[in-house]
């Protein structure tokens, strides 16, 4: 497995695509603290890029990958390497490359502009943190559907839907259920339906750490109560680390058993 | 002869006013050594003159004209047996005491000093720790409340008094005090036209400063921070609110200024940041909001209902999460000439006010309002778009909520 790792990860270091996203991180973390030298104000600005964007070029480099690479794939199959090795090699290789775009484009400007020495130090790594989680789970999501569908439109198609939904429709969707049972108790049911959505728990996780939780008004202390405290933090990180694994057990199963 | 016979008298008059003058000292050497004993002795008008030690005295009353004035801050300790000094007299002045210990009932206010129907006191310099009420005024006019510091160590509502408490007392100056840590730092009860200037109210467990039925009030220069409620001004009429801070004050309760049957009020020039509201109005009327700073609140202005002809004109509104929020379409106030910080308008004829009027009340804060829990939501995508659609083609709020001339750059 760490050779098809180190090939695809070389690789993809070495593409276009991860020097755009690259300086893309990059520039956008420094303009942001250049227009506002407020370290945790940067945070939060960052954070509406972050949980929209890191999700789509996940699912879409995903995708992307997989399909471009299928021939080296098919190639690599027929040499005595071990299926799950190629996958998950090629899997850990994208998410590896993006989380590293993702890490030093962000880090580099925030280091320069004094994050050891600010107290946000902790904000950020909670950011990069979910960041790098974000794009292990939706490039995996990707790399299950492009295994799934021969044809690349379908594919990229389903990839696209997928981002929409978590992104944008779970949310509506989220919303439209708070309303229409707005007689109940709706406590659990937020709480429940926020952990389920790795974005949305992304987002909870970030917005309470941030002193914006007041504004929650009850609910936040509902939810402050549950995230704010140890459990509920590793109880998200929980949640968090099943919404990787689970993805990376059904490529395996997927790839084990498809017929190329 | 009659002439040297009235100078005569009025020498006369002026010696025994000289004598009558007379200054009372109290200490733990001196021949009187309680302060209770030393305001037996004094006749009236005298002076009270208590010497640096600690004096364990409770219902000190001070039934005539006197100043009880403190050196180096006596401690006058009430060992939690009730209250401390109690003025039932005009002309009273209270100056440089350390009161601590002021007893806890759960049927009688205990003060650490209260002024009964007594008119023309002046209470300044007073120190007040451990304490249930601190300064409480009933009935009592044309005093003076300075620069007094009163530290609580309240913990909850239903076992703690408030800082200073007026009630029916009219023309009461109160300024330069510290109150921190009770229930209600400041408290007015149909007490009308009192000046509150240039106080500091922090930490309390309720309000920095409450109003209850007063009218023509003005309370300007203060800082209200980091109260459990911020500051509450109820059924009220004629209040003028200006140059005050109201910080900190976050919480799922927290306000920086609650409005609640207001009429007629003028609120200028006050900063509000970083509070869970800033404003919250209800049922308040005619009121005018002009070149107040908004800086980093939850929202900044919340009109909950049944508020009619105000004016905002000249505030700044920076980085708040929410603008302006109501909860129905209608509506009777206008908003003109503000600096908004979202506002993402142009201003072609360069004359400083955009050219498209600025919606300050987005949908999202619509619908948190009719169900406050859809706020799990804040700052996500889906919200976002809602939003930005709204804003185009208006349909929930209400449409001519708007300030037609945003300014393009804020007020300095």
């Amino acid at each position: 497995m760490g050779k098809v790792l180190k090939y695809s990860f070389y690789d993809l270091v070495r593409s276009r695509w991860s020097y755009i996203y690259f300086l893309f991180y990059l520039a956008l973390g420094f303009v942001l603290l250049f227009l506002n030298s407020d370290l945790s104000k940067a945070v939060i600005t960052l954070m509406n890029i972050i949980i929209v964007l890191v999700p789509l070029i996940g699912t879409i480099f995903g995708t992307m990958y997989y399909y471009n690479s299928k021939e080296f794939t098919e190639l690599l199959l027929a040499q005595p390497i071990k299926r799950s090795h190629i996958f998950l090699g090629q899997y850990f290789g994208v998410a590896g490359s993006l989380s590293l775009s993702l890490a030093v484009g962000l880090g580099v400007p925030f280091m320069t502009y004094g994050l050891l020495r600010s107290n946000a130090i902790f904000d950020f790594s909670l950011l990069l943190g979910v960041g790098i989680f974000l794009t292990l789970i939706f490039t995996g999501l990707a790399f299950n559907i492009a295994i799934s569908n021969e044809n690349k439109i379908k594919g990229f198609g389903y990839a696209v839907l997928l981002w929409l939904f978590m992104a944008v429709i779970y949310d509506g969707i989220f919303l439209l259920s708070l309303i229409v049972f707005e007689e109940y108790p709706l406590d659990t049911f937020s709480m429940v339906a926020t952990t389920l959505n790795p974005i949305d728990l992304s987002r909870t996780l970030i917005l309470l750490k941030l002193d914006i939780s007041a504004l929650l008004g009850y609910t936040g202390a509902v939810f402050k109560r549950f995230f704010g405290t140890q459990l509920g933090f590793w109880v998200s990180m929980l949640v968090l680390v099943l919404w990787t694994l689970i993805p990376i057990l059904r490529l395996k199963y997927k790839a084990s058993r498809k017929d190329f | 002869m009659r002439k040297s016979l009235y100078l005569a008298f009025g020498f006369f008059l002026l010696f025994t006013w000289g004598v009558a003058a007379k200054t009372v000292e109290v200490c733990e050497s001196c021949p009187v050594k309680s302060i209770k004993g030393a305001i037996a002795l004094a006749k009236d008008y005298d002076t009270v003159l208590v010497k640096k030690g600690t004096y364990y005295e409770f219902d000190i009353l001070i039934d005539k004209p006197l100043t009880l004035k403190g050196e180096g801050y006596p401690i006058v300790d009430g060992q939690k047996k009730g209250e401390i000094i109690k003025i039932i007299s005009d002309n009273v002045t209270v100056d440089g005491l350390f009161i601590i210990n002021v007893g806890v009932s759960y049927t009688t206010d205990f003060a650490a000093i209260r002024v009964t129907k007594s008119e023309h006191f002046t209470i300044q310099n007073v120190v007040l720790e451990k304490l249930f009420f601190g300064i409480y005024l009933e009935k009592s006019s044309n005093g003076k409340v300075y620069h007094n510091k009163i530290i609580g160590d309240a913990k909850d509502e239903y076992n703690s008094g408030n800082g200073i408490q007026l009630w029916y007392s009219h023309y009461v100056d109160v300024s330069h005090n510290h109150v921190q840590g009770t229930r209600d730092g400041i408290y007015l009860e149909f007490s009308d036209n009192i000046t509150i200037t240039k106080n500091t109210s922090t930490k309390n467990l309720r309000y920095g400063l409450h109003f209850m039925f007063s009218d023509n009030d003005v309370y300007s220069q203060n800082t209200f921070e980091e109260n459990g409620a911020g500051v509450a001004v109820m059924f009220s009429r004629n209040i003028s609110m200006q140059n005050n801070t109201f910080r900190k004050n976050w919480g799922p309760a927290a306000y920086g200024m609650l409005l609640k049957e207001i009429n007629d009020a003028d609120i200028q020039n006050n900063t509000f940041e970083e509070n869970t509201v800033a404003i919250s109005i209800e049922g308040s009327n005619r009121i005018t909001y002009k070149d107040n700073d908004f800086i980093k609140n939850g929202w900044a202005i919340r009109v909950i209902g049944a508020c009619y002809t105000n004016i905002f004109v000249g505030n700044n509104f920076m980085n708040n999460s929410f603008d302006v929020s109501y909860n129905s379409k209608l509506n009777d106030n206008e908003f003109r000439s503000n600096y908004w910080s979202d506002y993402t308008g142009y201003d072609l004829d360069r004359d400083g006010t955009g050219d498209v009027p600025y919606r300050p009340v987005k949908l999202f804060s619509y619908i948190a309002n009719k169900t406050p829990e859809t706020i799990v939501l804040l700052r996500s995508l889906f919200m976002d778009i809602i939003d930005f659609s709204e804003k185009v083609s208006p349909v929930f709020t209400p449409d001519n909520l708007e300030d037609a001339q945003p300014l393009m750059k804020k007020r300095q």
